[in-house]
């Protein structure tokens, strides 16, 4: 191992300071297909579908399963069913691609490797979400990766897994319909005026918290002022 | 043997009653979905298939997929097509429920109710014994409520529909009017264990959204100027209907006078050839333009209102009477004719006449139209209802908070 110089592992430098905006659709669906797996399967693996943002972010909107095959040291994903299903999406949106995949289970499994490869052959730096739908730390964790490529000096090592901000967002339309995407199931979906309720209960909630806190803000300051007048008369 | 429950032929010959629908059980995915699709596409309006189960009396919808825009052309027909079954074989194969329940729309301030509503809801129906239509409103949504509603029509007037026979008679037997085209079946959401999990661990920490204070914006202007907009062309389009029906009208009263001068013309030279002891002429004649029967305007394109529709009953009404007055005058005229032609020892004629265009029965415009608007023009004045309610909500919060 005695080469000449030093060299040091490099991390080529995040140019990916990429981070990634998921829509809750993409969830919904990753649980949806989790839950509808074949009972063999031990997790799932699908295409994501979205759009690069003209400053970098990668916005996640869509996905959708692949059927796969994994044992112990190979992994088969089906990739005509993968190209049909683009296709069939493109048809509706053309403007969604490739962005990445991902899979089911907590963290980076070796097989992901080789899949990952696979997808960096679709799309340029694909990133890599993983959904743990087994809670394993008591938490849901939603991951994302991209893959960065260690090299020392000049020989390519390996590549890793680089973890990146993930940003969970909501159109306004689905922030209105999420009191009826909580719970496990809703009765009615709610009409106008018992959404107005809704919305005037939380500003009246809102309302008095700030006023506690004012109030305490206030009361604090008061007992500041006396211990300053306590000393200054001192 | 025979006494130990019914054989199996039995059991295959007696069909069960299909139980009522009573709820449309959508999940949190399938909403998240339409309201995507639809509000990637406002303001042009998009459609997609639902898929699902048909359990009893729940129809559950577990998911769907949009189809894409189809533009006007014949060899794009059978790409739809192949769109269709092409997204159906890959979805079951990753297990998703490969069963069609029907189809979801995206509407514009509430005007769905068309004829390729009826139409569409009539082709599905031959396939597939409950299908629902799920309408989703993004101009509603903005306002700050989930504008999502489960529509079915109804069977009485599916059968209507069927016959083309949409005559004021048939309507007052089934007692039919506008509010009875399409049902509304309330819907429920359900979400899986693991989604509600995720939810409510990824919730964000803020208790008021930005979209809560915009429901409390005192101005709704805009969307009630639109929605009245839609009502007025709504109003016009009913007055036009209106004028089609009064031309009608009178046509045909003008055809029935004529009709009745030429019978009596008729009836007249027969007597004085009765008189001098000639055959007696026909007393109907299909080739006299007077009897030619006048085409009514053709149907389905707009909408009335109730009171409307009730006018036009009692223009039915009024006709129908005169008609059954007519065949009265007809069949006394007749039967004082037998008599004489007994006492004279002639056959007497028939008391029947199905020639005669007195009994020739008037096809009636269909009234699909004028249900239609009404339908329509109350989904506005609900509309309108809403948004004025919150206006006073919100004046009333006002007010408090002022007073506070």
């Amino acid at each position: 191992m005695a080469s000449s110089g030093q060299t040091v592992l490099q991390f080529s430098s995040s140019s990916t300071s990429v981070s990634a905006r998921v829509h809750p659709l993409v969830i919904f669906n990753i649980c949806d297909f989790y839950v509808r797996r074949a009972d063999q399967a031990e997790r799932v693996i699908g295409t994501l579908l979205g759009s690069v943002l003209p400053d970098g972010t990668v916005d996640i909107r869509n996905s959708y399963a692949v059927p796969h095959n994994e044992s112990s040291d190979q992994v088969a994903l089906d990739i005509d069913y993968h190209h049909n299903m683009l296709l069939s999406h493109q048809k509706v949106n053309p403007k969604e691609v490739i962005v990445g995949w991902f899979s089911t289970g907590f963290g980076v499994t070796g097989g992901s490797a080789l899949i990952h490869e696979f997808y960096a052959r679709e799309v340029s730096n694909p990133v890599h979400l993983t959904v743990d739908t087994g809670f394993k730390n008591g938490e849901a964790a939603i991951k994302g990766f991209v893959s960065i490529n260690l090299s020392l000096g000049d020989q390519q090592l390996a590549a890793q897994f680089q973890e990146i901000p993930l940003d969970l967002r909501m159109v306004e339309a689905e922030r209105v319909g999420f009191d009826v995407l909580k719970p496990t199931t809703v009765d009615k979906i709610p009409n106008d005026l018992e959404g107005m309720e809704a919305s005037m209960e939380r500003l009246l909630a809102l309302i008095d918290d700030v006023y506690k806190y004012v109030d305490d803000v206030v009361g604090v300051l008061l007992q500041i002022m006396t211990s300053a007048n306590f000393y200054q008369t001192l | 043997m025979a006494t130990q429950g019914r054989s199996f032929l039995q059991v295959a010959a007696t069909e069960e009653a299909a139980p009522l629908l009573r709820v449309v059980q959508i999940e949190g995915l399938v909403i998240l979905k339409i309201i995507k699709h639809c509000q990637e596409f406002s303001p042009a309006l998009v459609t997609g298939q639902l898929l699902g189960l048909d359990v009893g009396s729940v129809l559950e919808v577990t998911n769907c997929f949009p189809f894409p825009i189809r533009e006007e052309d014949e060899e794009i027909e059978a790409e739809g097509a192949n769109y269709q079954l092409e997204m159906m074989r890959c979805l079951r194969e990753v297990n998703v429920d490969n069963n069609t329940v029907g189809w979801y729309q995206s509407t514009l301030f509430g005007s769905f109710q068309t004829v390729e509503l009826i139409e569409t809801f009539m082709n599905y129906q031959e396939n597939i014994r409950r299908c629902v239509c799920i309408v989703y409103d993004p101009s509603r949504s903005n306002q700050g409520v989930l504008a999502l509603k489960a529509l079915k029509l109804a069977d009485s007037f599916m059968d209507l529909y069927k016959n083309n026979n949409f005559t004021g008679e048939k309507l007052r037997e089934k007692n039919l009017s506008w509010v009875d085209i399409f049902e509304e079946i309330p819907i429920k959401v359900s979400n899986s264990a693991l989604i509600s999990a995720f939810m409510t661990e990824l919730e964000t920490d803020t208790p008021v959204k930005q979209c809560g204070y915009d429901r409390l914006q005192l101005s709704t202007n805009p969307f009630l100027e639109r929605n009245m907009e839609f009502l007025i062309e709504c109003m016009d389009d009913l007055s036009m209907e209106q004028q089609k029906f009064q031309f009608y009208y009178r046509n045909l009263s003008r055809q029935q006078a004529q009709q009745q001068a030429w019978l009596q013309k008729r009836r007249t030279e027969n007597m004085s050839r009765k008189a001098a002891g000639e055959e007696p002429l026909p007393e109907e004649d299909p080739s006299n333009p007077v009897f030619k029967p006048i085409p009514e305007p053709s149907r389905l394109d707009s909408f009335l209102i109730t009171n409307q529709i009730s006018n036009y009953c009692n223009q039915i009404n009024g006709n129908l009477s005169r008609q059954q007055a007519q065949q009265q005058a007809w069949l006394q005229k007749r039967r004082t004719e037998n008599m004489s032609r007994k006492a004279a020892g002639e056959e007497p004629l028939p008391e029947e006449d199905p020639s005669n265009p007195v009994f020739k029965p008037i096809p009636e415009p269909s009234r699909l139209d004028s249900f239609l608007i009404t339908n329509q023009i109350s989904n506005y004045c609900n509309q309108i209802n809403g948004v004025a309610g919150q206006s006073f909500s919100r004046l009333y919060l006002m007010k408090a908070l002022h007073e506070d």
